[in-house]
């Protein structure tokens, strides 16, 4: 319970920092040349001045900034995002169409580059400043220097086109008319290659921090109990270093939420993905405003949410927080 | 000088100085070794590299010569690491020393907008200030700086808080030294070395930023960007993947001689953190 209640109250603590994105880009994107309506003409193929203005009017868009800011945060109390004017639909829909597979990529990613992470960072810690160490080390500073979409071409090139093993775009087979588990594997082998190029990074991260943290607990006092206590190594890594060492990679997870959101706007670019970060670039190139500010609003929703889970496993593997301090 | 020593000691942080010192004599050679504009047309499009003599890395869709474009690209890379890094890492430094010097409701306030920054996914908010303020290589810079300077705030917030009190800082205070003098020029000078080291970091993720931004089109068109040249070759990837190749592993040697640079200071001036 006193868990629930320390993540809640630091979840309440985000809400004026969310207010604070939704107004500075608000008033950011004020200074954008042209608005809606100029994109709605521009696609109508242009129309005289009257027709402008009453579709200002419509929109709300003739009042005063700070008149049309009130109107945008009261109506976004209500789950109301605006309309889109490009794609002809709510703004709220847009996005829930375009957010399942952003989050399932993201959640890919992080599953690949935690868990490998961890298990190579254990790996050079055991083993530190010999070959395995030096190897994973090395690998891992290249993986963190290579650009992400760069890295994402170049596995299209090896695993689609001349392998042909792989998918090169797309979420699913378009052709296929696979139901139930197929459906799911086709979906999965689509997802290989976006996971490992957005996952990359992370994991090199991952793998370093996940290093220096087993070595910094390897030195501590309780592992040297245990291990005049007789445990083998391995019960020693599993039981009693692992736990305390994942502490630093968790809050890790939080930090970098915001980074991998970012990320997959390129990745999701590369391989054609029906995603958020895809439909973010697509409405900065077609100028809808809207649309790419509910796009802010929801990103920012979603790293305040891996964020609250965050302060939730925290507290889970370190018993310390909710029992004062 | 035992720093000099520490660093050379390193053989990583020696690889790192070297392959920083070819790309910055790549970015001083490019006018002298390919004067002419390097986004001009030079000869057939899609030359294999080694095909022929006169373009060693072949020539891109349009038949512009990628070595002069990798080589005018080095410029542009060090341009952005560099001038961005300066304006995020001064940005950082400002906010961090006020609000780890004043605390209280200054600390509060200031520190709310960096969680409002590091909220935003950077790649979002540098999506959307090109839009606003359209993407000159000029504004793109400044935009890859604008939306990386809250680590570097964080770091010397935390610095600050553990030098306000020590007692040079409170020697400085009897003395009657101003609070703008007792920040730069008395805790400052302190708090520097941590930054400077992480000032590297800021610097390789600048140079991945732009060029992800010119990946997708929304950087300067005008200048040859390693980016740009990457965003090119996609639309010949299936046969001529060497157009995207080769500037990809430009960035990549760049971005690892930066950051092992900055991995062999910081354990040349924290000798006891080495190894972690």
């Amino acid at each position: 319970m006193r868990i629930l209640t320390l993540a809640g109250r630091r979840l309440a603590a985000s809400i004026p920092t969310l207010l604070l994105i939704l107004v500075g880009v608000f008033l950011l994107l004020q200074f954008a040349p042209g608005d809606t309506v100029d994109a709605m003409m521009a696609q109508m193929g242009g129309g005289d001045a009257r027709t402008a203005a009453e579709l200002r009017r419509f929109y709300g868009l003739d009042l005063s900034v700070s008149a049309q800011l009130g109107n945008y945060l009261w109506r976004l109390v209500r789950f109301d995002l605006g309309f889109s004017a490009i794609y002809g639909k709510p703004v709220a829909t847009v996005i829930a169409e375009r957010l399942p597979a952003t989050i399932l990529l993201m959640t890919a990613s992080l599953s690949f580059a935690f868990f490998f992470g961890l298990i190579l960072g254990v790996i050079a810690a055991r083993g530190v400043n010999k070959w395995p160490d030096t190897l994973i080390s090395t690998v891992g500073l290249i993986f963190y220097a290579t650009p992400s979409f760069w890295f994402g071409l170049m596995a299209i090139v090896v695993f689609s086109i001349y392998l042909q093993w792989l998918p090169a775009g797309g979420l699913t087979d378009i052709t296929s008319t696979a139901t139930g588990i197929w459906a799911v594997l086709d979906t999965a082998r689509h997802l290989v290659l976006p996971t490992l190029t957005l996952g990359l990074i992370f994991l090199a991260i991952y793998l370093r921090i996940m290093r220096a943290s087993m070595l910094e607990v390897l030195n501590l006092d309780f592992v040297r109990t245990a291990r005049s206590k007789g445990l083998d190594e391995t019960r020693i890594i599993t039981r009693h270093v692992l736990r305390n060492a994942l502490l630093p990679m968790v809050t890790l997870i939080g930090l970098q939420a915001g980074t991998m959101l970012g990320g997959s706007v390129v990745v999701e670019s590369v391989f054609s993905l029906p995603g958020l970060g895809r439909l973010a670039y697509e409405s900065v190139v077609q100028r809808d405003l809207n649309t790419l500010l509910g796009i802010v609003f929801v990103s920012a929703l979603l790293v305040i949410t891996v964020n609250f889970i965050v302060d939730l496993i925290y507290a889970r593997l370190d018993p310390r927080i909710t029992t004062g301090a | 000088m035992e720093v000099v020593r520490a660093y050379f000691r390193s053989p990583p942080a020696v690889i790192g100085l070297i392959l920083l010192l070819i790309v910055i004599a790549m970015a001083v050679s490019a006018g002298w070794l390919y004067p002419r504009d390097p986004l001009a047309l030079a000869g057939r499009p899609l030359v294999w590299p080694f095909a022929n003599p006169r373009f060693p890395l072949g020539t891109d869709n349009s038949g512009r010569d990628i070595a002069a474009q990798i080589f005018h690209g080095a410029r542009i890379s060090l341009l952005i690491g560099g001038v961005a890094t300066i304006i995020a890492v001064a940005i950082g430094i400002v906010i961090g020393a006020v609000a780890g010097y004043y605390g209280g409701w200054v600390d509060t306030v200031l520190m709310r907008v960096t969680e409002a920054f590091q909220t935003l996914p950077n790649f979002l908010l540098l999506l959307v200030l090109v839009a606003v303020f359209g993407s000159t290589i000029g504004t793109v810079i400044v935009a890859v700086g604008v939306v990386s300077w809250p680590a570097p705030a964080r770091l010397t917030r935390a610095e600050f808080l553990s030098l306000r009190n020590r007692e040079f800082v409170q020697a400085g205070r009897t003395l009657g030294l101003k609070d703008l003098k007792l920040i730069f020029g008395e805790i400052l000078p302190n708090a520097l070395p941590p930054v400077i080291v992480y000032a590297s970091v800021v610097m390789a993720l600048s140079i991945l930023l732009e060029s992800a931004l010119a990946f997708l089109r929304l950087s300067d068109p005008n200048v040859a960007s390693w980016g740009n040249l990457i965003g090119l070759g996609r639309d010949v990837l299936r046969v001529q993947w060497y157009v995207s190749a080769i500037p990809g592993i430009a960035i990549l040697l760049t971005v690892l001689a930066v950051s092992l640079v900055g991995q062999g200071l910081n354990d040349a001036l924290n000798p006891r953190l080495k190894g972690r």
